[in-house]
């Protein structure tokens, strides 16, 4: 069938069976006219627009600006508007908060709930069944296998999205960055981190943490 | 019924067929309500094609680990978050 780029795997070839359910039923929706084709590349595109990159600016915006992380934490969605995104999604967006108190964590069992309107597709792991099912009840142990020992003293908080609201986490600003613009905190912002399975970038590494 | 933040409550344990938006190991559990986020068309009716009107309260309702796994591993204070829609949940009565 035709080739779908926005379809990746390490291989880069798409060989599962829901890819090739997924592809039929495509081309049953296409020939019966209830999808056109450029509905779908639509589609395609609005999601290849949306990336973890936005969330690392309102997480570097955050870092640099009080008033702007206190509009994170209150209103999610005004503040992903003020630095141009457009959350249109209906759900809620709301972003929870890592101090030296509490580390958050995000998953939903139910299915697949992420952010998608600000951060784009989720990670494969995040719609593992593993994933799922060990987040809620072995937290901290899903935390060390992703390489991120949660702090001593610090409350594991997970935030399961089992309804209307989208989460993300704002991870707190790593140690040795006063002389970082901006920009270069955003890069230190990594997708796991905004999901809580991590932490950012420390800006002695250079390897994606 | 109407809850406030800080209400302790309990999951309603109901075997409702088909889409919920309630996972099934909070059912039976308490906790509290920790706020209330807005409400929305359920979902629970709109899978099937349903408006979901009138909207439902959407509540952000807290659990303790200790209470939701009884062989959880972690700290006593680390705590779980569930979005639970208000007719899922009944003011807790008895003990855990």
């Amino acid at each position: 069938m035709s080739d779908h780029p926005h379809e990746e795997t390490g291989s880069g070839r798409t060989t599962s069976p829901y890819a090739a359910r997924i592809r039929a039923i495509e081309a049953l929706l296409l020939e019966k006219g209830v999808l056109t084709e450029p509905e779908v590349q639509d589609s395609i595109s609005y999601m290849e627009a949306r990336s973890p990159a936005n969330g690392a600016k309102l997480v570097a915006r955050a870092w640099v600006n009080p008033e702007f992380k206190e509009l994170l934490l209150s209103d999610g969605k005004v503040a992903a508007s003020e630095l141009g995104m457009a959350p249109e999604h209906p759900a809620e967006f709301i972003v929870v908060d890592n101090t030296p108190e509490v580390h958050n964590l995000i998953v939903c069992t139910l299915c697949s709930c992420y952010p998608r309107a600000i951060l784009g597709r989720p990670p494969d792991w995040y719609k593992s069944f593993e994933y799922r099912s060990r987040a809620v009840r072995e937290p901290r142990t899903v935390m060390r296998e992703f390489g991120f020992e949660p702090p001593e003293g610090a409350e594991v908080v997970v935030h399961d999205s089992t309804a209307d609201v989208r989460y993300m986490v704002l991870p707190m600003r790593p140690p040795d960055t006063e002389d970082l613009s901006e920009k270069e905190l955003a890069e230190l912002v990594t997708r796991d981190s905004l999901v809580g399975v991590n932490v950012p970038r420390s800006p002695s590494r250079t390897s994606p943490g | 019924m109407t809850f406030e933040p800080g209400d302790r409550v309990r999951v309603v344990p109901s075997e409702k067929p088909g889409h919920v938006r309630t996972p099934g190991y909070v059912k039976g559990k308490a906790g509290w309500v920790e706020s209330l986020i807005g409400a929305f068309p359920s979902p629970e009716d709109r899978a099937y094609g349903l408006s979901g009107l009138p909207e439902r309260p959407l509540y952000k309702v807290g659990f303790r680990q200790t209470d939701l796994w009884k062989d959880y591993r972690g700290p006593a204070e680390d705590c779980l978050y569930a979005d639970i829609y208000e007719h899922w949940l009944e003011p807790e009565r008895g003990t855990t």
